[in-house]
């Protein structure tokens, strides 16, 4: 059987309301918000999110590829999928690639992963999107950050893939070229009803036979389309009832791209009953037509996906301005400081555990954790008797912090939080998207991984603390 | 057991400049300055000196940085860097390098050119690293300490503000009693008070002043000082701790003190022979880079007992006039902090104390006076103290 075994989903926590893009035109906007990744979170950072919703309480170690798939990987030439491998701290004998290029970026994934699947193999697939419209354009107000995950399998599988249809044929209804940062668009009229339109009725439709399935016999729908209006109408077109249209949560969310119908997957999922189908049709230059059908693993602890909690996990106050500042849209004066440095690769690699994974050491002799990994045990001064330890996933809290107004940020103030872990080790760690009057002596946090600085074009990941999302909606 | 360093080196002459925003002054000025007051002071010439030890943080490298501009004719210049405790380090280099009577006389100075570079705050110099570390602002690095003190000493944030904006009034106050000060004006306490957080909950008034600056010192064995001068500063101690980073990497530490400050504190006091430090010292300059820091300081320096440093401050305990005046030449906050120069500094002010040359902060019966630097931050840093003193025994 194969299909998805786990799935996730990331939303940034901070999240523009439209009325405030209006408000700098002058223009009547549509209701509702978009998710904006923070400035210092890019679509790795949210594929890694993703991945680590997906993956919690199942050995990582177990994955034999890693795949990445974004219409903006932060990175042309370097692998991103190697990155959130590393966050993942996987084995290193595995496949990874990055998957780009194309709205259906995520889907193709998927299925690379499920014919992998079909030969054994455990593939995770962490798909995200961080699209840019142009200011004052109708994309700036439609797309939104966000990111998903699955983890693509041959057992114990959630939702078995029992039939697939794909439609394949060059077309611009939007592209981006190398010269371009945003998004651009052909007229609706010819790109929906020419091309889209087309292509998804004939997909679904090949995809209903093959399976043998009516429209009625599906309890969801996931429908990619540019907007809410097309989405709905398709729908129509392909026989179904309002009701069975799984939201795109174009409204709350904003639509994020690649991201974008293996998110509404990810929320159908969360409310499945096992036997349920589910129809996906994820469009870009044609379309990736899939039936799902729900499994009991569903009931399984941990197998359900919490999509919702993600999406009401926000902060709205942002304005416009923090917006283009925290795309690079802005030409900001800069702090009267030294230019900051870049990372030192041979330091950043040469413990890469370090890094990417958050890994520690525990003195064998004492058993102290303690971060970063150091040859002489801090505690009971042992030399080389350390093992690896793995910080990520444990409990923690904040044990004193600071507000800094003062250092250079683009979301001042800064909150630099000392992080006590349970089990012992401590971190000196800055800490993000928080309201700040939740920030105490005491509170839980987790942690998040973020890219702390690009300087020379070298993105420098690492991990923040972030208030624990509360695991009741 | 060592033997240490207990009377057995004096302070025959001294000099310091004006600190501040010394837009007017090179490096060379800066140094000159200092040299020429210390000189006359001892009533020497710069080729009496048979060795340097010259403190800078980041205003030049090597010992030429001082010989080219002194036109020191070809004696040894060592060169010093130990972050806030440069100044101190390189004095006691100096004096060690006396008391082994490799040479004579020698001399310590430390320097600081920090406002040509442009920058707001202080530059810190960086290598090459993987940059994973956090890099807040300098405030930021002692704010969580202010706010541990808090959670467990019970204080609302009413009244760590209280306590912290008391500190920086009497160290604001005796600083408009110092002419060579940086900042020589009184801030009404009501001002300070209601200044604006720039790092929770510390405001710009709990931060000290960057400033340029030059402090320097002559130092002989003891047996000779009388040669020198009837009245010489006798070295009761000198110690520095540098830590493990045990405070930064395990719980057990809870951020309201400074353990390398304790450590260097206890062994100075064991070598000095010190065995009440607040009855027995008469002044204390210590290492007020921010107020928390002072706060901390009262506790782990031995005056005040463990949560009660709060509540000695708002008595006044502290204070120019009270039963030990703490930066009475208005500490780091108000003379401001040329780190390489600092440490020098502040044994000037017990210099100026025991010759009766403090003019208005002028205390009387001044015997035993006691500096402080650290340099780093309150869970992983080099703490230095040192003790001086006007008689022997």
């Amino acid at each position: 059987m194969i299909g998805i075994k786990r799935c996730g989903a990331y939303v940034p926590f901070n999240r523009l309301t439209r009325k405030k893009i209006g408000e700098a035109y002058g223009k009547k906007t549509p209701p509702g918000e978009r998710a904006v990744a923070n400035y210092d979170e890019d679509s790795i950072t949210m594929a890694v999110a993703a991945a680590l919703d997906c993956t919690a309480g199942y050995d990582t170690k177990k994955l034999d590829g890693v795949y990445f798939a974004s219409t903006t990987a932060p990175y042309d030439e370097k692998q991103c999928a190697t990155v959130l491998s590393g966050a993942l701290d996987t084995r290193k004998e595995i496949r990874t690639a990055d998957f780009a290029g194309t709205l259906r970026a995520g889907s193709a994934a998927m299925l690379a992963a499920a014919d992998a699947a079909a030969a054994g193999k455990e593939i995770l697939v962490g798909i995200a999107d961080c699209r840019l419209g142009a200011a004052d354009g109708p994309n700036e107000l439609n797309f939104g950050d966000g990111g998903a995950a699955f983890l693509m399998g041959d057992t114990d599988v959630i939702a078995e893939i029992t039939a697939t249809a794909n439609i394949s044929a060059d077309f611009h209804d939007l592209w981006r070229d190398k010269e371009s940062r945003f998004v651009r668009l052909w007229e609706d009229r010819f790109a929906i009803e020419e091309f889209y339109n087309k292509v998804m009725l004939k997909a679904g439709k090949t995809v209903m036979e093959k399976a043998g399935l009516q429209p009625s016999d599906f309890s969801k729908v996931v429908i990619y389309a540019h907007v809410a209006r097309y989405q709905a109408a398709m729908a129509k077109k392909l026989g179904f009832a309002p009701e069975q249209v799984q939201d795109g949560n174009y409204v709350m969310v904003g639509n994020t791209g690649a991201a974008c119908a293996p998110m509404m997957l990810v929320g159908a999922l969360e409310t499945a009953a096992p036997g349920d189908k589910i129809l996906y049709l994820g469009y870009g230059e044609g379309c990736d037509a899939i039936v799902f059908t729900v499994t009991e693993a569903i009931e399984q602890p941990g197998a359900r996906p919490n999509l919702t909690r993600r999406i009401n996990n926000k902060k709205n106050t942002m304005n416009y301005e923090k917006y283009l500042r925290w795309r690079g849209l802005l030409n900001c004066e800069p702090a009267r400081r030294p230019r900051t440095m870049r990372s030192s690769l041979p330091e950043y690699y040469r413990i890469p555990e370090k890094n990417l994974a958050l890994y520690g050491c525990r003195c064998k002799k004492c058993g102290t954790p303690q971060f970063p990994p150091t040859r002489i045990c801090v505690e009971c001064n042992a030399v080389d008797e350390t093992e690896p330890y793995r910080f990520y996933g444990r409990n923690a809290v904040i044990q004193t912090f600071t507000v800094d107004y003062l250092a250079e940020s683009q979301d001042p103030p800064n909150v630099v939080a000392v992080v006590d872990f349970g089990g012992g080790g401590r971190m000196f760690t800055f800490l993000v998207d928080a309201e700040l009057d939740q920030v105490k002596v005491g509170a839980p946090v987790e942690m998040t991984f973020r890219c702390l600085q690009t300087v020379d074009g070298i993105r420098t990941y690492f991990w923040k603390a972030v208030l624990k999302l509360q695991k009741e909606d | 057991m060592a033997m240490g360093i207990r009377d057995k080196v004096a302070v025959i002459g001294m000099g310091c400049t004006k600190f501040g925003e010394r837009f007017d002054c090179s490096m060379e000025d800066l140094m000159v300055e200092a040299v020429q007051e210390c000189l006359a002071d001892a009533g020497m010439e710069i080729n009496d000196i048979d060795a340097f030890w010259f403190g800078t943080y980041s205003s030049g490298l090597a010992g030429d940085t001082l010989s080219n501009r002194l036109k020191i004719q070809y004696k040894p210049v060592t060169r010093v860097e130990n972050k806030c405790c440069t100044g101190t380090d390189a004095f006691r280099n100096a004096c060690y390098a006396v008391a082994s009577g490799a040479c004579n006389v020698a001399m310590a100075i430390g320097a600081e050119k920090l406002k040509d570079g442009g920058y707001s705050g202080l530059a810190i110099p960086n290598w090459e690293n993987d940059r994973t570390n956090p890099d807040p602002s300098a405030p930021a690095l002692f704010a969580p300490s202010a706010t541990a003190y808090m959670a467990k000493y019970g204080l609302t944030e009413e009244q760590m503000r209280h306590t912290l904006s008391r500190i920086e009034y009497k160290n604001h106050a005796n600083g408009a009693l110092s002419p060579k000060a940086m900042f020589q004006k009184e801030v009404p306490f009501e001002t300070i008070l209601n200044a604006p957080y720039i790092a929770y909950p510390l405001t710009i008034y709990d931060c000290s002043g960057v400033a340029d600056g030059c402090a320097c010192a002559i130092v002989v064995r003891t047996e000779d000082a009388k040669k020198y001068r009837a009245d010489p500063m006798y070295v009761k101690a000198l110690q520095i701790a540098a830590g493990p980073a045990h405070s930064e990497k395990h719980q057990s530490y809870d951020f309201t003190t400074v353990v390398e400050t304790q450590k260097a504190a206890a062994a100075a006091y064991a070598e000095a022979g010190i065995t009440d430090p607040r009855k027995e010292i008469s002044l204390a300059e210590v290492h007020d880079c921010f107020s928390i820091t002072e706060l901390m300081l009262y506790e782990d320096l031995g005056f005040s007992e463990r949560g009660q440093g709060w509540k000695d401050a708002m008595d006044g305990v502290f204070d120019r006039d009270g039963e030990l005046p703490v930066n009475i030449s208005g500490g780091l906050k108000s003379f401001g902090h040329p780190i390489g120069a600092t440490g020098i500094r502040m044994l000037y002010e017990s210099w100026l104390q025991f010759h009766g040359r403090a003019g208005a902060r002028q205390r009387d019966n001044m015997k035993l006076g006691m500096t402080h630097n650290m340099g780093g931050t309150p869970y992983s840093c080099v703490s230095a103290v040192s003790i001086v003193g006007t008689e022997l025994g």
